[in-house]
């Protein structure tokens, strides 16, 4: 078995800060990924699947090179295809991977009620702990980017993890590193964000794209994936990346205030147990008896 | 790697956080990771049998290529030392290891006789030996020592061999090697098409 | 490729056409991305869809399947009017200034000159050099007709001049460079247009694009060409890529770093069996086949090696002078003692070859009953057609069909193929053999990538089940052959029966073996007259400049010579140090001939030997050392000295690159000229009477039908792989099949408005051949065309499915080979069928 481990600084569900918070110095990890050299390939979506293990889905072409809508629980990375008319006439083939942004400020951390089942590591990896994941589904409603997917047979939330597994003995991602045209880079915050900026200042300086831009939305406190885009005022343009996303007022709303009263005096605990009580109770019928389901 | 994929320490989570809404605890809180699965696997170089760049691919198999274990594979990912490739792989280069443990794999030597509907297993002795026979009777048919000038040509005309394009060089070469001493000149590759 | 995958982030400007490397060499490509990311490269994609390639590039042009010739020639002809070449570099390293004969002429009406219109085919020898010396200014110069032999010598062999008539100002009407630019000043934006259907605002764009790497006469700047078989598969494939290399020698960009005609080719060894002989042509190292002609070995190496044909004030290395000892020395390899020079080193136990054997003929005579057996490994013929229900039926009248697989295809099952029902099975009487192989992973080996890195790979795994490693099988039928001719005797045995076998487990020999034999090794102590180094009898040959033409050396294929030494594998060399940055990397695996990496790199430097870059130098002439050296093998004689002017093509006879090819190199003309696919909507604008390429045959069985626009069939379709499949081999791998679970058809939006067809509806796609059945593909990345005021459409399919594979044999495909459309004519060099814009019908299914 393994020893690995990761800390953690934040935790849903969860009372007060995460044990141990700033005390540790880590860096940020973060994905780049530079959509002006993304050539659809699909390498990385197939690392992914065999990194991970999961199991092959059934797919049905449907006009496109796109053979899904939209990531599964069991499919963690796609590239989301649009053959775009441009202003001027001519038609672009815009082509951006899909995965899990694993915010700053995750949303879906946030709107989660079950202790420790979504935690976002020191290095700015955000994770799901499916053996306390009680399938409630509301980290979809806090995620703006429709990422966390519903496991039915195993009544779990899934996503990427950021090949979690790998980061933490020293190897990069499996999408990252089989990106042949390396449209995909990997590496602190700090250089990805230096990285991107420089190539969007190329590209409007060398290849006449004006609009190009960088893509690290701050109304979720900026990403640990973001894009480079040949029009950063059109994100949408990139299978519906959201131009700017933001945690839903909702969950603001009622996370913020369990905060305050939890950090303020004990009533966090009994609080937690009120919100469970009152709103999550009857779904741990369904979730409870799973502890080892989740496989992997 | 037959649990749960990452399990939390509970001990630790479960101290720190009772403390911890009190601010006094330091020791941080930990999830325990899934195992890297290719921490202790064999790792063989070789090269990608698809395109013409030549990834280089590291194919991982379980064991240590000890005498008592059967190697199976497990992972193939990029070998990050190769100069073209540097670790990179496309789809195809990075479902190697499905190609590899592919459940529809040939196993066995088979025939489909004159007439028949359906594929029937055969030795692979006798395959070899029906085979020789009819290579043999086939060139000594219709070999030709002289064309109708009179010059020698010492060809065989009425066999071909076709060869694919995961042939490596020295197989290649042992087929030039065999196929041309039979005096066959239909010998074609899918480098042609 | 004549550089290499990552020499191609040394580039500033990049022409990627008739290949789609984004996604069939996606690894490759990447060092197209990083000469955009660290050079500001320049890239610009021309193709008849826009493909995931050109969603990368600064600028796509839409192109009509094979029209190609007449966009490079459009590009060759701005290059000339706005003199964007590199002067110093055609004069000194092309044949722009060799005088070509009286008599030549050029195809304004579509013929060269000594056409056969009963055989289809050339008288070529008009197609040559003037001998003579300097024919300098601009009359054409009588004096210069060729000498008479000398008394009493044989009469010379057609062939070109040892002193070619020259004029180094190229301003003689019949010099080469003033004949190239008369026949492409018809190639002008207006004819382009009128014939690709690019408009002409676009294709100046592109033309100004390219050729800018050559403004105002800078030669730093490099432009490399990236092409692959939407080049190859035309019934003028060759001349196409022979337009590419003129355009670069035009340019000055062979030889240099970031410059080349790059081949990017289609599977992990085709550049390997073409080296090794693969194909009925040629002998391994691209040697010629003896034909019947050839009544000795004298005759035959007469005939195959060239001699030396130049201006008198250069020098030409001619490195095919050699020949002899590469042939001599590949018979020794085969036959051993057998071999001997009182029997012309068994010569005659090859087999002689006088007409073509090549893949759409071998099909056709099965289908016409002489080819009785066939043996298949790794190569499915039935799917990879072309007109694959021609292919099924011939192989319903062989004999014999042995296929060495690791999955089920449509060749070995080609006997129950949709559409044969139980009674005509019944009637088949082929008898098939199938046996398991071994995969990738099972065996070592090495393979030949198309930069010529030779490279080996270890076997990981052992074969599953009852599988046998391929070299094992073809070795055990082999010796069981050769055991019933010990034993019953039979037709001319001596190839079989003294045929080497120097293996030490005989029935299964080792590729390492195999490889060393590969090399070459020394058959009597040798000592080179000039060093006075010694290599014993037995040991391995440390290059083919050891080869000898006396029997004394042994070598299998003469290019690979240095690969496996007396230093060991060389093949499996890993070394990562590239100190010159431009990423040769001397020292990982072997690259032939001689290890070196850019072909040409003389090339990369001026007449004096001073690197046209000094920001990219591979070689240079070093005076102190009175050699070649630098960061890359010089392909070159390394102590010729600038001043003697020798061609940096050594491997011409000319010493330079040819922009006009004489004589018998090519079928259909020394100069490229546009001709339309064998099926086309519309006439040749450039010569509507020959319209065609005047040398390409057509099959005449019942299956092999062509169609014009008369019949109906106006739409034009092109056919290729897509980034997630592989070929017909990945439809056996899950994990590729839900990447892209069915077959479709590309179709315009426009089209399918015109048809009623709605993305998704199953469409039937009817050629003269036969029918496809799959779902639409609507899209915007086809776009309707205007080719000399006609409106045409293009449709495109991809070629991966068939009737074995996992969605087939679940019931969910169509179960239909898309190469049952395409058709059976060649191109008259490379003899590769026209897979590339056909004809088509479309309907909804």
């Amino acid at each position: 078995m393994s020893q690995a481990t990761l800390a953690i600084k934040r935790i849903s569900g969860h009372a007060g800060p995460a044990p141990g918070e700033g005390v540790e110095r880590d860096y940020q990890v973060c994905k780049l990924v530079d959509t002006t050299t993304c050539i659809g390939c699909k390498a990385c979506e197939v690392a992914c699947l065999e990194w991970n293990g999961y199991e092959f889905t059934d797919t049905v072409f449907d006009n496109s090179y796109q053979t899904m809508p939209e990531t599964t629980w069991k499919y963690w990375n796609l590239i989301k295809f649009n053959e775009h008319e441009n202003s001027d006439g001519t038609i672009s083939l815009l082509m951006r991977k899909d995965q899990c942004m694993h915010c700053a400020d995750p949303g879906c951390l946030a709107a989660c009620p079950a202790d420790g089942a979504i935690v976002q590591y020191t290095n700015g990896i955000v994770d799901f702990q499916q053996q306390n994941c009680i399938g409630c589904g509301y980290c979809v409603s806090g995620c703006p980017f429709d990422i966390p997917k519903f496991n039915p047979a195993t009544k779990k939330m899934f996503k990427c993890t950021l090949c979690v597994d790998r980061v933490s003995e020293g190897l990069e991602p499996a999408c990252i590193k089989s990106c042949p045209t390396g449209c995909l880079h990997f590496g602190t915050k700090e250089d990805m964000t230096d990285l991107a900026e420089k190539r969007a200042t190329q590209l409007r300086e060398n290849f006449g794209f004006e609009k190009a831009g960088v893509y690290d939305p701050a109304g979720v406190g900026g990403t640990g994936v973001i894009y480079v885009l040949h029009d950063a005022t059109n994100p949408e343009a990139y299978g519906g990346l959201p131009k700017d996303p933001h945690i839903p007022w909702v969950v603001k709303f009622w996370k913020g205030p369990a905060k305050w009263i939890g950090n303020l005096a004990m009533l966090g605990g009994i609080l937690r147990v009120t919100v469970h009580y009152l709103r999550f109770g009857p779904k741990i019928v369904d979730g409870s008896k799973h502890e080892n389901g989740g496989q992997p | 790697m037959e649990l749960s994929r990452r399990t939390f320490l509970k001990s630790a989570l479960v101290g720190g956080a009772g403390i911890s809404l009190l601010g006094f605890d330091l020791t941080p809180a930990v999830a325990q990771l899934k195992e890297l699965k290719i921490a202790r696997a064999t790792e063989t170089r070789s090269t990608c049998p698809y395109c013409s760049v030549s990834c280089g691919v590291l194919i991982y198999t379980i064991g240590d290529k000890a005498k008592n274990v059967t190697p199976q594979v497990i992972h193939v990912e990029g070998d990050p030392d190769h100069p073209i490739n540097r670790g990179t792989l496309c789809p195809k280069g990075a479902s190697l290891e499905q190609d590899i443990l592919n459940p529809r794999r040939l196993l066995k030597p088979q025939v489909r006789r004159p007439g028949s509907d359906h594929w029937e297993d055969i030795a692979w002795a006798q395959a070899i030996d029906e085979i020789a026979h009819r290579v043999k009777k086939t060139r000594d048919d219709t070999f030709i020592e002289k064309d109708p000038l009179g010059r020698t040509v010492n060809r065989c005309e009425s066999m071909a061999w076709i060869g694919g394009c995961t042939d490596t060089n020295e197989f290649n070469y042992l087929v030039v090697k065999t196929m041309r001493s039979l005096g066959l000149t239909y010998i074609e590759n899918q480098a042609r098409v | 490729m004549t550089n290499g995958w990552i020499d191609i982030k040394n580039t500033d400007m990049m022409l990627i056409m008739g290949g789609n490397p984004a996604e069939n060499h996606p690894c490759g490509f990447k060092w197209a991305m990083e000469a955009k990311r660290n050079r500001n490269a320049k890239l610009i994609v021309v193709d008849p869809r826009y493909t995931r390639t050109a969603s990368t590039s600064d600028l796509f042009l839409q192109i009509r399947a094979g029209s190609d010739i007449a966009f490079l020639g459009g590009v060759l002809h701005y290059a000339i009017e706005n003199n964007r070449v590199a002067k110093e570099y055609l004069a000194n390293y092309t044949n722009a200034a060799f005088v070509v004969k009286e008599g030549f002429k050029l195809p304004e009406d579509g013929l060269y000159s000594g056409f056969d219109a009963a055989s289809q085919t050339y008288d070529r020898s008009s197609w040559n050099y003037e001998e003579g010396n300097d024919a300098g200014g601009a009359a054409p110069s009588h004096a210069a007709t060729p000498a008479a032999a000398a008394p009493g010598a044989p009469p010379p062999l057609p062939g070109m001049p040892p002193k070619v008539a020259y004029d180094f100002t190229l301003q003689h009407p019949r010099c080469v460079f003033q004949l190239l630019k008369q026949q492409y000043s018809r190639y002008t934006p207006e004819m382009v247009e009128r014939i690709t259907g690019i408009p002409k605002d676009q294709f100046l764009k592109a033309a100004d694009l390219f050729t800018s790497v050559r403004k105002d006469g800078d030669m730093k700047r490099v432009a490399t060409i990236i092409y692959a078989v939407g080049w190859t598969q035309h019934t003028f494939g060759t001349q196409i890529i022979r337009t590419a290399a003129m355009l670069q020698l035009l340019l000055g960009n062979i030889g240099r770093a970031g410059g080349g005609v790059n081949a990017l080719r289609g599977h992990s060894n085709i550049q390997g069996a073409t080296d090794m002989a693969g194909v009925f042509d040629s002998l391994p190292g691209y040697l010629k086949v003896p034909a019947p002609t050839d009544v000795d070995l004298a005759t035959w190496l007469k005939r195959i090696t060239p001699t030396a044909s130049k201006p008198a004030p250069w020098d030409s290395f001619n490195y095919y002078s050699n020949t002899p000892k590469f042939a001599v020395s590949y018979l020794k390899t085969f036959f051993g003692d057998a071999a001997k020079k009182e029997n012309d080193f068994a010569f005659h136990y090859m087999p002689k070859v006088d007409r073509n054997y090549s893949w759409t003929q071998l099909w056709d005579n099965m289908y016409r009953g002489s080819v009785k057996g066939m043996l298949a490994f790794g190569m499915n013929g039935v799917a990879i057609g072309p007109d694959s229900q021609k292919n099924i039926d011939a192989l319903k009248k062989a004999d014999f069909l042995v296929v060495g697989e690791i999955y089920p295809d449509e060749t070995s099952e080609f006997w129950k193929s949709p559409g044969i029902t139980p009674e005509e099975m019944k009637t088949i009487n082929t008898t098939v053999y199938r046996l398991p192989c071994a995969g990738f992973a099972e065996k070592d080996g090495s393979f030949t990538n198309s930069a010529r890195w030779l490279q080996w790979k270890n076997a990981a795994v052992p074969p599953p089940g009852d599988c046998r490693l391929d070299q094992d099988i073809v070795a055990q039928i082999f010796l069981k052959v050769r055991e019933l001719y010990q034993k019953e005797g039979g037709k001319f045995p001596d190839p079989i029966l003294n045929l080497t076998w120097p293996y030490v487990d005989a029935q299964h020999p080792a590729l390492a073996d195999l490889a060393k034999e590969v090399n070459g090794k020394a058959l009597a102590d040798l000592t080179d007259p000039k060093t006075q180094v010694t290599i014993k009898k037995g040991q391995q040959l440390p290059g083919f400049a050891w080869l000898k033409d006396d029997g004394t050396t042994s070598c299998g294929n003469w290019i690979y010579s240095g690969s496996w030494t007396e230093a060991g594998n060389l093949l499996a060399r890993r070394g990562t140090d590239d100190p010159s940055g431009l990423g040769i990397y001397q020292n990982w695996g072997w690259s032939w001939p001689a290890n070196r990496r850019v072909l040409y790199n003389r090339a990369s430097c001026d007449p004096s030997g001073k690197p046209w870059d000094a920001t990219r130098r591979q070689v240079w002439w070093n005076e102190d050392a009175q050699l070649w050296v630098g960061n890359d093998v010089p392909d070159f004689k390394p102590d010729s000295h600038p001043k003697d002017h020798m061609g940096p093509f050594i491997m011409t006879a000319e010493g330079v690159g040819r922009l006009f090819a004489p004589l018998g190199l090519f079928a259909d003309g020394p100069f490229p000229e546009h001709y339309e696919p064998i099926e086309s909507p519309v006439e040749n604008a450039l010569h509507p009477k020959q319209s065609n390429n005047p040398v390409v045959k057509k099959l005449k069985t019942a299956a092999d039908k062509y169609a014009t626009p008369g019949d109906g069939f106006n739409i034009i379709c092109t056919t290729y792989r897509l980034t997630e499949h592989y070929h017909y081999w990945t439809k056996n791998n899950q994990m590729n099949v839900q990447l892209i679970p069915e077959p479709f058809v590309e179709i315009p939006v426009e089209l399918a408005a015109e048809l009623g067809i709605k993305g998704n509806d199953k469409v039937k796609v009817t050629s003269a051949r036969s029918y496809y059945v799959a779902k639409a593909f609507v899209t915007k990345r086809i776009r309707p065309m205007t080719i000399d005021g006609k409106k045409v459409y293009q449709i495109g399919i991809p070629i991966h499915q068939g009737y074995r594979g996992i969605q087939e044999d679940e019931g969910k495909d169509a179960r239909t080979i898309l190469n049952r459309l395409t058709p059976t004519v060649i191109d008259p060099n490379a003899f590769t069928p026209e897979f590339k814009g056909f004809l088509v019908k479309l309907e909804k299914a």
